[in-house]
């Protein structure tokens, strides 16, 4: 079973995060691996476990700061690392990323084959969720996204889809590319070991040349979308906090009544 | 002239409201056309559809629910339209990804509006957990939007006039991946979570118990929400977590009941209307967002709440 999870460097949640000339601001300081990607790399290092053999990569795609989130997945157990790095790549739609990817994807997958691609189910800065399908048509491969579980056997893929109005159980001939939800499983924690390994494990590092990539095809230029403005929202004004000695009720339903809200 | 594409949410033949929104919108960057998908609508839905504003509804008949095969039958029903408006939903925007990847559309998801500045779409939405707004121009010919819902009031079109039905030839491809097995969600009474003008929510402070949380839902005429600790625990199912990897809500109102306001949940509320929040402890992070804030046990503050509109109601 050979598995790579594509991880994103993201902004930590906490943090004051913000946009600087039309794009998220990111530092190291206060960012890591997307929280949700670590549900992708339990998902992959469950199936390999299961199986008793095989490999898991992690793959991030971005400036010098995305290395921290292969770091944080060689912590968790992942046995390969590669980052892709170019400055061409900055400012690529999720399109230009997914093409990016593709192409290393593909490079790991000639080395010998892959079984799936699992992501997760969104990064917590952008929260499109679009990544997953546009890298299984770019890769040409099943998709099967929002996986709240996953079952891998004779070559196919089940998983387990839970969508507002019904629970569907979609199946796909692998390679697949599979995003799992914050519901498919725990992740577990880095051990002491594991931190320490992971400080000194090898990152490869790749670059658009090396994948064969035309700069023109991704990056701000072939972006099909730009940001013209971004502004801080206002505060709400005018905020009231009671503590309720018997009245908090009425206080609050004459607050929605005044405002027309009840 | 610019030709808008809508596709049309419905469950059980009936329009969702959000399709209404959409239609609304559609009506300010163009003509608006309907898209249905999935059997054929009655004459009640055609008319719905023609009073917002809708000049056709092209109906794509075969049922499907594989994103490569729903994004190519949309495909075949919108092949004119310089716009393709969808329901922001986590189905949606992979029919919208795998639509751009065939058309070459620049695409805007989780948008709160939209309009055509200098001949492009610009759309706004409002980003990382609704603290900031951003503005977004689609520099390609073709535009997709995916607009959440409640963030457009629907109104219906002057002088509206019935749609008319074209049905589309579409022979569903093959694909990859098959759905093996439905087990549909019973629908709960009164409207979807999404797309409910007011949301009471409640949280571990509940300890499980949801008798006045949809109590005080159905009192203001709103659908019953609840945050990550309440669905883990097992008191409420998933469908009703709101949060960042649940449902993202914009309703006029947020009741937040018994909930602390971790980031993740705030993320998925936070560009409410008015918000208002129950909660014991006095530095829950909730009441940084609230509107209106009551410290206290929801035990107390809802029953006498309750008590008090009833009141007031029948007075």
């Amino acid at each position: 079973m050979r598995v790579l999870v594509t991880v994103k460097f993201t902004p930590d949640l906490q943090s004051n995060r913000s946009f600087t000339d039309g794009y998220v601001t990111r530092t190291a300081d206060d960012g890591s691996m997307n929280e949700l990607d670590e549900h992708a790399v339990e998902a992959a290092l469950q199936l390999v476990e299961a199986v008793g053999e095989g490999e898991v990569y992690a793959l991030t795609v971005g400036g010098p700061d995305a290395g921290a989130a292969v770091r944080k997945a060689l912590q968790l157990g992942v046995n390969h690392a590669i980052h892709v790095s170019d400055e061409a790549i900055a400012g690529s739609d999720v399109f230009g990323t997914a093409r990016v990817l593709a192409a290393a994807i593909q490079r790991v997958h000639e080395e010998a084959p892959l079984d799936l691609v699992v992501t997760g189910m969104a990064a917590l800065d952008g929260l499109t969720s679009m990544l997953p399908t546009a890298l299984a048509a770019e890769l040409d491969w099943s998709q099967l996204t929002l996986a709240s579980s996953l079952e891998v056997a004779d070559g196919v893929a089940t998983i387990r889809r839970d969508l507002p109005d019904a629970h569907e159980t979609m199946q796909a001939p692998l390679p697949a590319v599979v995003s799992v939800t914050d519901e498919a499983n725990k992740p577990r924690y880095p051990n002491f070991k594991m931190i320490m390994a992971a400080r000194t494990a090898v990152v490869e590092t790749w670059s658009l040349a090396d994948l064969g990539v035309d700069p023109a095809t991704v990056g701000a230029a072939a972006s099909r979308t730009s940001v013209v403005a971004a502004e801080p929202r206002p505060p709400r004004e005018n905020r009231v906090i009671v503590t309720d000695t018997g009245e908090g009720g009425r206080l609050l339903a004459d607050f929605l009544l005044e405002r027309g809200l009840a | 002239m610019t030709t808008v594409a809508v596709l049309v949410e419905h469950r059980g033949g009936e329009v969702a409201r959000p399709t209404l929104e959409a239609l609304t919108l559609a009506r300010s960057l163009g003509t608006p056309v309907a898209v249905w998908l999935g059997g054929q609508p009655g004459p009640d839905a055609v008319a719905q559809l023609g009073e917002y504003g809708a000049t056709e509804v092209r109906v794509v008949a075969p049922e499907l629910r594989v994103a490569a095969a729903l994004a190519e039958a949309v495909g075949a029903a919108s092949g004119d339209a310089d716009v393709v408006l969808f329901v922001s939903t986590f189905p949606n925007k992979e029919i919208a990804t795998r639509l751009a990847l065939a058309t070459g559309a620049g695409v805007v998801v989780d948008a709160a509006g939209a309009s055509i500045v200098d001949g492009h779409v610009e759309v706004e939405q409002t980003v990382f957990a609704a603290t900031w707004n951003v503005r977004t121009r689609i520099v390609t010919e073709k535009a997709i939007v995916a607009i959440r819902p409640n963030t457009t009031q629907a109104v219906p079109a002057e002088g509206g006039a019935p749609a008319a039905v074209v049905p589309v030839a579409f022979d569903p491809p093959v694909t990859r991946e098959s759905v093996v097995a439905v087990e549909a969600v019973p629908a709960s009474d009164g409207v979807p979570l999404a797309e409910a003008p007011v949301v009471v929510s409640g949280g571990r402070g509940t300890g499980g118990d949801y008798t006045l949380i949809s109590e005080f839902a159905e009192l203001l005429g709103g659908a019953v929400g609840a945050s990550r600790d309440a669905t883990d625990e097992g008191w409420i199912s998933h469908e009703h977590m709101v949060g960042q990897t649940g449902t993202t809500v914009t309703p006029a109102l947020y009741v937040a009941a018994g909930i602390s306001g971790a980031v993740h949940h705030r993320g998925g509320m936070q560009a409410s209307g008015t918000i208002v929040a129950v909660n014991l402890d006095p530095d829950a992070p909730i009441f940084e967002i609230a509107d209106f804030g009551v410290v206290g046990s929801l035990f107390d503050v809802l029953p006498q709440a309750i008590e008090r509109i009833r009141e007031v109601r029948g007075a």
